[in-house]
């Protein structure tokens, strides 16, 4: 069985995000960047399935030559091997655009399963899983808490707003999973050594056959424009307890003036 | 007269808060686009659902009556809504910015090399073409962005970002959907559909108010003086992470970066210190009130309303002040 495991790497939320105003873009070279941290349940939904059926794993990212720290991180995880998409005619590729490199890298290569992380946490369109199956006339398992595969079957809990439905369907398949599905390890030390050598791929949209105009900033079919940091916000009233629960008072009266009682 | 049409969400014919505002949406745009509103409907029950949704501002409404909608995953409500695209030539489509329904503005914009902008917060025209605001990074940034060229439009719209409108006629025309299925849209299979038993509780992100709880409940049983909290103000309950990792209280509930993304217009947490990756998934929140034990806790920088103090002592005397006040 083989396992695709695509990550992205993303901007620190704690860390400050410098936007260039030339591309408006995210600076992801000026920005503390991480390996989104959703992307740790996928892997380890990937390396329970190392383990339990025997999974050969690989890492796919799409992005720039700095973020293969992202991708020696994941592999720390104990996975297999990775590619890595990088091509300076990516940069500006909206949600769709960069699912359209991702669903070429994985017709270029043989696999049963890919399993996403649901939402990155910068810009959490969750669009890409659902995009690529598109692309690839594949089933979307998305929003995953629940995932068992048996034989050339998968089934899947599909988390939504008033419970799950449980979906099959036939392998090949694109699953997206939520932080429900599993509690992620963390990487051993002998992972994180052995992730120094484990074999890397990098392709450009060449090598996968992708024409330049279909991506980048010039083929996204959404664009921004504009952008402005929020307002700042007015500091507020903040009043103390006396450990009676007196203070209680002072709210509700804030709420009924405010019409939320 | 060209078609907006709106992509009504809904669960065995209940529809959701957003749908409605989608609606309102739809209005604010139809008099610069000199277009006509439709609800698109998926599954049974449009019938009773006509009125409402005229009067909130449907004008017609396609509807495709097949249990195939639910009994597949997302690729029949792709076929379908293509199917009403096709019919309307329409080229603004609206849709809830929630989970399931990202996957068919995926797919439907994959089929249509259509261009897709999630979570809007504001829609104006421009030179005939809608300009979306949306706030990006947990809110620290407000983007304005189109869909290029003359590509269909598929916008997600956010939660509790656009008024409601109530001035709609109450009778809209009712047009079945002709919709063939594509090759593969049976290709995963709903087999079970398992609900969490019914309450009045809103889902948080429907919810005008949320409340939720962090790691300063310090068990589980805290979250039933939030739920009490909740129930009291008909709000949605949502925690931090902290919570939903200690087992607290489950995990479709927390807010944050890796977890949902919430804009009611209260947001009252207790026992939250207000993390970043906390504030990422709440920070739009209209009003925000903490209750918190330690002064320094980085919530109160953002708290309209802040209370320094054991939520012990000021939840439970919060819910008497609410029920006295209510009463």
């Amino acid at each position: 069985m083989k396992v695709i495991v695509p990550i992205k790497r993303v901007p620190d939320t704690a860390g400050d995000k410098p936007i260039d105003p030339e591309t408006r873009t995210v600076d992801r070279d000026a920005v503390e960047s991480i390996l989104c941290p959703v992307n740790e349940f996928s892997i380890e939904e990937a390396v329970r399935l190392k383990e339990n059926l025997g999974a050969e794993v690989t890492v796919l990212l799409v992005g720039p030559e700095s973020a293969q720290s992202v991708v020696r991180k994941a592999l720390s995880y104990g996975l297999d091997g990775a590619i890595q998409v990088t091509d300076d005619g990516i940069a500006g590729s909206d949600a769709l655009g960069t699912a359209r490199v991702i669903a070429k890298a994985l017709e270029s290569i043989e696999f049963d399963v890919v399993i996403f992380g649901n939402q990155s946490t910068d810009a959490r369109t969750s669009l890409v899983p659902a995009a690529v199956a598109e692309l690839l006339d594949l089933p979307s398992l998305t929003y995953a808490r629940f995932l068992e595969i048996e034989g050339e079957t998968i089934t899947v809990h599909r988390e939504h707003e008033e419970g799950y439905d449980v979906a099959t369907a036939k392998l090949p398949a694109v699953v997206s999973v939520v932080e429900a599905i599993n509690e992620p390890r963390y990487p051993s030390f002998k992972g994180i050594m052995a992730a120094k050598s484990k074999p890397l791929d990098v392709k450009s949209l060449a090598d996968l056959g992708v024409e330049p105009e279909q991506v980048g900033a010039g083929a996204a079919a959404a664009t921004m424009y504009a952008f402005e940091p929020r307002p700042p916000k007015e500091p507020g009233t903040i009043v103390e307890d006396d450990g009676s629960g007196s203070a209680a008072s002072q709210l509700a009266q804030w709420m009924t003036d405010k019409k939320f009682i | 007269m060209s078609e907006i049409l709106v992509l009504i969400d809904q669960t065995d014919g209940v529809v959701r808060r957003t749908s409605l505002q989608m609606l309102g949406a739809a209005r604010g745009l139809a008099g610069d686009l000199s277009a006509s509103v439709t609800a698109v409907w998926l599954g049974p029950g449009a019938e009773d659902a006509a009125g409402a949704l005229s009067a909130h501002g449907a004008d017609r409404i396609y509807h495709w009556d097949s249990d195939d909608a639910r009994g597949y995953v997302t690729v029949p409500q792709v076929d379908a809504l293509q199917a009403a695209v096709e019919r309307s030539d329409a080229q603004v489509v609206l849709f809830a910015s929630t989970n399931h329904v990202k996957d068919i503005a995926a797919r439907l914009a994959i089929r249509l090399d259509a261009g897709v902008i999630t979570d809007c917060t504001g829609l104006v025209v421009e030179d005939g073409r809608v300009v979306a605001t949306k706030e990006v990074f947990g809110g620290d940034l407000i983007t304005t962005s189109k869909v290029s060229g003359d590509r269909l439009q598929l916008l997600g719209v956010a939660a509790n970002a656009f008024p409601v409108d109530e001035s709609g006629s109450g009778e809209a025309e009712l047009v079945v959907l002709d919709v063939t299925l594509s090759d593969g849209a049976k290709i995963a299979e709903v087999v079970e559909v398992s609900r969490q038993a019914a309450t009045d509780r809103p889902d948080i992100a429907d919810a005008t108010v949320v409340v939720a709880g962090g790691r300063g409940l310090g068990k589980a049983e805290g979250f039933e003086l939030m739920e009490k909290l909740g129930d009291a103000i008909g709000a949605g309950v949502g925690a931090s992470r902290a919570a939903t990792d200690a087992g607290w209280y489950p995990h479709r509930y927390q807010i944050g970066q890796t977890g949902r993304t919430i804009s009611p217009s209260l947001y009252l947490g207790a026992g939250i210190s207000g993390a970043i990756q906390h504030r990422a998934g709440m920070q739009t929140s209209q009003h925000i009130v903490a209750i918190n034990k330690d002064p320094d806790a980085p919530i109160f920088q953002i708290a309209d309303f802040g209370v320094v103090g054991d939520l012990y002592d000021v939840v439970p005397k919060l819910i008497e002040e609410i029920e006295a006040r209510k009463g």
